[in-house]
């Protein structure tokens, strides 16, 4: 069995090929300005923002009558990129992409939990974000540099109102369904509680109706590494060295909130990187401290740092309660979509407990509810690693919403 | 998870009007919710704290919540439900009092089946044996069964006059079929019991 902590970064293998059956196969990434003067994005913190472009991509097909359309919604660190292997990564210069399909491959595919035989999937890049769609690395028309952090806060509200563009723009009448994990959750959440009439179910993986203290402290450390490291010249590093060092250290503090401590025992206990004693010197000694090394240095490769700041903001101020003045009930009462709800129960970052809160919330509301805790060691990073879990739950839950 | 077949199953079917309310409370693999809602166009919703059998009520199709009873039901409204159903669960919980009470609270009606620890097999079985009585009711040897709280016909009847519970209608399953109770007979005659209260 292949663990996956620890599949190969490398290699090809364990993965659907392009050619295999269970594959999407090759991908192209499409992009659309879905904002312009004439119709700025209307923003949470009062901006109106333009041009906006979104970077997406699809899989299957849509049915004639148009009611099998999917919107996967991605988490902190992801792309458009779900499902496949991508054409364009060497003209995109995205050379991590090389050797890897899409960051949910393993749910998104023929027979696959969302089935592209039969669903029509999208997915698209969020606003702020590094992968095609507009963000602080992006040029800011109004100065021709990028616009660094004068690129306006964003909240996840403010990704749903764009995602509803695209949903307009792709002309879907009603979607199927939305679905996430972990920030990609709460974009669920967030569709289901300002556009119930635009989706018929919500599929929410591993979050919470809000982050908690103990994972905003996370992420304010991770912004702190980023802007103290010397590179970072209050976000204008374009023309010069990124701060990498400082993104490295905020995604190693992000990739230990999303671990847990059975798997941090069980992948690497105290083991040596090399050998079996100590060196007597403070470099890298231990196995999980090169892991970590290892999994910061391959994100600066591929992340922009103004980015994480904006999104792991847009991640804090996200409040499914807010609507209702603190009382999640009330903000749920506009829910009509069925609604899915997975917890894992290892997951510290977003825990069950907090999970089982908007259950709880659209049960006193009087609404169907699924809400399930699957067994699993692998704490927050549990939606991405336990699909054979997650599968058949998707795909029963999906085919019933269909029925209706 | 609960793989036999049930005669409570089949009446409790029977006795869910249709496009009512149902909240099904243990409702394992969701099979008779699932009926209810396919066939009948109830509004249903299961509770189930077994997570291996809320992922088959999932792939059943019902609505499933992953709960424990015997933590009581704090998320159901007073009265939310026209029918709550505890299908021979109410002697596996902790707290068979409070789940009861929590029953009758969210429901308008409630319907609880529970096997009968006077039937004279079952009686029968622990005189002659000596040993805990193993039927098809409680299939269990005394050391890996969920029915931690087993009581009898008797013992219900109390309960209910106590609290000042209606009883809607109530019915034996003995010898092979079900029909009204009948007392005081069904209080060694019945195998299992099924209430509908009010």
């Amino acid at each position: 069995m292949t663990d996956p902590l620890h599949v190969s970064l490398e290699k090809r293998e364990g993965f659907d090929l392009p050619d295999s059956p269970r594959s999407v196969g090759w991908t192209t990434p499409k992009r659309v300005l879905l904002a312009d003067e004439r119709s700025p994005l209307p923003l949470d913190c009062g901006v109106e923002l333009f041009p906006v472009t979104v970077e997406y991509e699809t899989y299957g097909s849509l049915s004639g009558a148009g009611d099998n359309a999917v919107f996967i919604l991605h988490a902190l660190s992801g792309d458009a990129h779900a499902a496949g292997w991508d054409a364009c990564w060497k003209q995109d210069d995205r050379p991590w992409r090389e050797r890897r399909p899409g960051w949910w491959d393993e749910m998104i595919g023929p027979g696959k939990a969302f089935d592209t035989n039969c669903l029509f999937v999208v997915c698209a890049n969020l606003l702020g974000s590094c992968y095609g769609s507009t963000g602080p690395g992006e040029l800011n028309p109004a100065t021709g540099q990028p616009y660094a952090l004068d690129f306006p806060v964003i909240t996840v509200e403010d990704w749903v109102r764009l995602q509803v563009r695209l949903q307009d723009y792709l002309g879907l009448d009603r979607l199927l369904a939305v679905a996430g994990g972990s920030l990609g959750g709460q974009q669920a959440l967030a569709w289901a509680m300002n556009y119930p009439d635009r989706i018929r179910s919500a599929i929410i993986l591993a979050a919470a109706p809000r982050l908690s203290a103990q994972g905003l402290a996370f992420n304010a450390v991770g912004r702190q590494a980023i802007m103290n490291d010397p590179c970072f010249q209050g976000g204008r590093y374009y023309d010069s060295a990124p701060p990498e060092r400082g993104l490295e250290l905020a995604r190693m503090l992000g990739h230990i909130t999303y671990l847990s401590y059975q798997s941090m025992e069980g992948k690497f206990g105290r083991r040596y990187q090399n050998g079996f004693q100590p060196c007597f010197q403070l470099n890298s000694e231990f196995a999980v401290e090169s892991y970590l090394e290892y999994q910061g240095q391959a994100f600066v490769r591929r992340f922009d740092a103004n980015s994480y700041l904006y999104l792991t903001r847009a991640m804090d101020y996200y409040d499914a309660a807010a609507p209702g003045e603190g009382n999640l009930a009330l903000a749920c009462s506009s829910i009509r979509a069925a609604m899915l709800l997975v917890a894992y129960a290892s997951d510290w970052l977003y825990p069950p407990r907090e999970t089982r809160q908007i259950a709880r919330a659209l049960l006193a509301n009087q609404r169907p509810v699924t809400y399930v805790e699957l067994p699993s060691e692998y704490g927050h990073d549990a939606f991405l690693l336990e699909t054979a879990k997650t599968t058949p739950l998707v795909r029963s839950f999906l085919e019933k919403a269909r029925s209706k | 998870m609960k793989k036999r077949w049930r005669w409570d199953h089949n009446l409790i079917y029977n006795l869910v009007p249709v496009e009512s309310s149902v909240l099904d409370l243990g409702c394992g693999d969701g099979e008779l919710l699932a009926r209810m809602i396919n066939d009948k166009q109830v509004r249903g919703q299961g509770v189930e704290a077994d997570p291996a059998c809320v992922s088959a009520a999932i792939t059943n199709g019902i609505p499933v919540y992953q709960g424990d009873l015997d933590l009581g039901l704090p998320e159901f409204m007073d009265q939310s439900f026209e029918y709550v159903i505890l299908e021979k669960t109410l002697q596996a919980v902790r707290r068979p009092m409070l789940v009861m009470q929590e029953m009758l609270r969210i429901g308008r009606n409630s319907i609880v089946s529970f096997p009968n620890f006077s039937f004279e097999t079952v009686v029968g079985n622990l005189v002659l044996t000596k040993r805990m009585p193993v039927t098809p009711s409680l299939p269990y040897q005394w050391h890996d069964t969920p029915n931690i709280h087993l009581f009898t016909l008797l013992d219900f009847m109390d309960w209910i006059q106590q609290n000042g519970v209606g009883i809607v209608a109530a019915y034996a399953w003995s010898g092979g079929r079900h029909r009204p109770l009948r007392l005081p007979a069904d209080s060694t005659r019945a195998e299992e019991l099924l209430f509908v209260l009010s």
